[in-house]
């Protein structure tokens, strides 16, 4: 209530940067025990992997912010790759915009579900989820779709180097960078968090609620689309596949960082922590080398819960 | 169309499924005149206010603001047009901070981008104003409720409106934040802009109106200039009832020797509560009478079992105890009616029946399978003894008035056959002749030999209703007002300290 300050506040900070430090000790440990970790080689691999998990994240955070989640997304992957390989042939914009449009056009699809059928959105974007991953088998007819050989600038998306660091890492980065600013400084930003916080509080303060969810869905279709054409040009192929399980991952990535799936509280900043601890462990776990990589899942599934249970213990009291 | 009026709605009706909410009511406020709207609850109240802010659409009728045709679609049109609303229910987001609270949607921005700088400052000034000194950068569900409501005000007069619609503002607040509002509603008035206040607080109905419009049961009764008015007078417009009936005290208290039930001494929990004694005997009603913030919420719950105290002892029965759970309580034979019925009470979406059963299906069993017609037996039995007023036990708990679902908290409690009933603020947000009814019933339970913790931030009331009153402030004991000593002026004289407290030999 009115002066919870001392201890509680010093365990809200820990609380709230938790994703944070356990990066740093993660971090400061892997790198102790495994000399080949903070090699170049080794980072800008795992880098570059996360990458597109990481910017499907982001959008996910915004969603989950407003006390919704897309269960789409790895779907969008798989379509904007196909439709990004089939355009390979036709210069360097068809195959990036056209995807990125259909991305969008997903997310819309999502985010007028939910607004104006007023359905769940988890049923909502299950359902698009599963249209799209259909039409993804029909274009394909579940066959993988070669990426043209000609398209060595769409191929360097998900290939390349820019002073050292791998495209899709300066790609995730730079729209992390400016999600996280929207978030915080803008209108659009805050209202997400208002409308995840109490959404009916929010329609009466005169806020664009529906417009704003909208945009939260739109922007991952749009961001998943962004993943799934980077992932076509780093395998040089569109699969009808590809993408699968990635809902899971990046919902766990927004969790593991900290952004409460009731929504209204979060942040891109913790969502980076949360794909970096996912990815490292990962990478940790196969320069391990003895360890089954089936123990992958089985790690994060108790990195997810440990989670859960310290968010649940600091926010309780914390916010109401 | 007169221009002397900022808004006038004229025949305007809304009917629900199954209800009638509003018939051609009429309905208008002067430029610059403080407006109350006045009626028990389901008397159409809330729905023409959200008709006037654009969160219903009424089905015929017509609205002019200003002198011109004013058709809202959303509450964005209501806050453009110049009108700003403070809900009952506190609708705020606590995840964020005191200042986006009070700004969002209108932040300060440069290119875009929110100037914080500027916007803290705004709303700590805006803060101040109402007498209030907090960190504006802290989420606002860090702190208690009435500065939230205090918040909620402030953003109501940061949107430069013509009209400011406030939907029963006070009934979170203490009598000194009651002041600063009364302060800001007087500065509004004298600025030329028009307040819509609702209350069931008399006193401040007589205090701070112009003009009185009585509803009941979705039609006009009247509109009166306040000063025209007895309160008995206007009693009686809303109730249709005769008005000496209602204010008449209930019954003759017994101050006769009891067998103590619970005792509770030298509670004391971090600050909130410092050695607090109260001891309640068998069919005794004990009020417990302090402000906000005076611990009487906080001690509620120790009491329950919903929190846990530092030191201090229970005992039931002379037998010492400590919950460590609520339904460590509820075995002793406690129950608990807490003072937020919304989040801590009603289950919305289920049916009146399983309400009031949800807490003693073991009593409708049989070999733990639930035997439908003993709660069909069961629920129609309390249904029809607290007069709960519900076209029909299946009817979703949601669509009842709010005292009509606290009559059926009060059910599920009754159920479980408790010795001691706690009731946090029982008739708050609750129109007289329910709160009549309510009474009756604490004054049935004592009668009946259960014990009753009445808390009240309407002293009237635990003055009605009280064998002995506990005032307390800052979590300790301040008097034991018994039998004559009861009154309101005996109650606010022992918060405000003239008296000495009481004695620790």
């Amino acid at each position: 209530m009115e002066n919870g300050a001392g201890y509680g506040t010093v365990k809200r900070i820990i609380a709230g940067n938790g994703a944070f430090i356990a990066l740093l000790v993660m971090l400061a440990i892997a790198s102790a025990v495994y000399r080949e970790f903070f090699t170049y080689s080794n980072m800008s691999n795992v880098l570059r992997q996360m990458s597109m998990v990481g910017l499907i994240s982001v959008g996910m955070t915004l969603v989950i912010l407003t006390a919704g989640i897309d269960l789409s997304v790895g779907a969008t992957v798989a379509i904007s790759a196909i439709i990004a390989a089939k355009l390979s042939s036709h210069g360097l914009i068809a195959p990036i915009v056209v995807p990125l449009l259909a991305g969008i056009a997903i997310g819309c699809a999502n985010g007028l579900i939910v607004n104006n059928l007023k359905i769940v959105p988890f049923i909502a974007t299950l359902a698009v989820q599963m249209a799209v991953r259909g039409v993804a088998y029909l274009l394909t007819d579940m066959r993988s779709i070669a990426v043209d050989r000609s398209a060595k600038t769409f191929i360097a998306i998900g290939r390349g180097y820019w002073l050292g660091v791998p495209i899709p890492v300066i790609v995730f980065l730079a729209v992390a960078a400016v999600v996280a600013f929207v978030c915080a400084k803008t209108s659009f930003g805050r209202s997400v968090y208002a409308i995840g916080g109490n959404e009916d509080a929010a329609r009466m303060m005169g806020l664009r609620v529906k417009r704003d969810k909208l945009l939260c869905y739109a922007i991952t279709g749009f961001l998943s689309a962004m993943a799934g054409v980077i992932l076509c040009a780093r395998l040089g192929a569109g699969q009808p596949v590809s993408g699968e399980g990635w809902e899971m991952d990046s919902i766990a990535s927004v969790a593991i960082g900290g952004t409460l799936l009731a929504g209204g509280v979060g942040g891109i900043e913790k969502t980076i922590c949360g794909v970096l601890i996912i990815g490292f462990i990962k990478n940790i776990i196969n320069l391990q080398g003895d360890v089954n990589s089936y123990w992958q899942k089985i790690i994060m599934g108790i990195i997810l819960l440990l989670v859960i249970i310290v968010q649940n213990k600091t926010f309780k009291k914390g916010t109401v | 169309m007169d221009d002397d009026y900022i808004i006038e709605m004229t025949n305007i009706s809304k009917r629900f499924p199954g209800v009638v909410a509003l018939d051609n009511v009429d309905f208008r406020i002067r430029k610059g005149e403080v407006h109350v709207l006045m009626g028990e609850n389901g008397a159409g109240k809330s729905t023409l206010i959200k008709i006037l802010t654009g969160i219903y659409k009424q089905d015929s009728g017509g609205m002019t603001f200003e002198g011109r045709p004013f058709e809202p679609s959303n509450a964005l049109d209501v806050q453009r047009a110049g009108i700003s609303t403070i809900y009952q229910e506190i609708s705020l987001i606590p995840q964020l901070s005191v200042a986006e609270n009070i700004f969002i949607g209108r932040e300060f921005k440069n290119f875009g981008v929110i100037d914080w700088k500027i916007t803290h400052k705004k709303s700590s000034d805006l803060l101040g104003e109402l007498g209030i000194d907090i960190d504006v950068a802290s989420p606002l569900g860090s702190y208690g409720t009435a500065i939230q409501q205090m918040v909620a005000i402030a953003r109501a007069i940061s949107i430069e409106a013509r009209l400011v619609v406030m939907d029963e503002p006070t009934s979170s607040l203490d009598e000194d934040e009651v002041r600063v509002l009364f302060g800001v509603i007087r500065k509004l008035k004298s600025s030329g802009i028009a307040v819509l206040f609702i209350s069931h607080r008399l006193g401040e109905v007589f205090e701070i109106s112009d003009r009185i419009t009585v509803l009941k049961d979705g039609a006009l009764v009247g509109e009166y200039e306040t000063i025209s008015l007895t309160r008995g007078e206007l009693i009686s417009k809303m109730v249709g009832r005769d008005a000496a009936s209602i204010l008449e005290g209930a019954g003759a208290r017994s101050e006769k020797a009891r067998e103590q039930f619970v005792r509770a001494s030298g509670i004391t929990s971090g600050r909130r509560l410092c050695g607090l004694d109260v001891a309640i005997g068998k069919g005794e009603v004990v009020g417990l009478a302090g402000l906000l913030g005076s611990g009487r919420t906080e001690f509620a719950r120790v009491l329950f079992g919903v929190d846990k105290y530092d030191s201090g002892q229970i005992t039931v029965n002379g037998k010492q105890v400590r919950f460590r759970m609520p339904k460590d309580a509820i075995r002793s034979g406690f129950a608990f009616c807490s003072e937020d019925r919304k989040t801590e009470g009603i289950i919305p979406h289920l049916s009146v029946r399983e309400n009031i059963l949800i807490a003693s299906l073991k009593k409708v069993s049989r070999f733990g399978i639930i035997s439908k017609s003993k709660q069909n037996e069961v629920a129609d039995q309390y249904i029809d003894k607290l007069k709960i007023k519900t076209p029909g036990r299946e009817q979703s708990m949601m669509n009842l008035s709010g005292g009509n679902q606290q009559k059926a908290i009060l059910a599920r409690w009754l159920c479980v056959k408790p010795q001691l009933v706690i009731m946090d603020e029982p008739t708050r947000g609750i129109d007289i002749g329910a709160k009549r009814e309510i009474e009756g019933l604490i004054r049935q339970m004592a009668e009946d030999g259960i014990s009753v913790l009445l808390i009240s931030s309407e002293f009237e009331e635990l003055v009605r209703n009280c064998d002995r009153i506990e005032v307390i402030r800052d979590g300790a004991n301040m008097k034991t007002l018994v039998g004559p000593q009861i009154s309101e002026e005996g109650i606010i004289r022992a918060i405000a300290g003239s008296d000495a407290p009481r004695d620790e030999s």
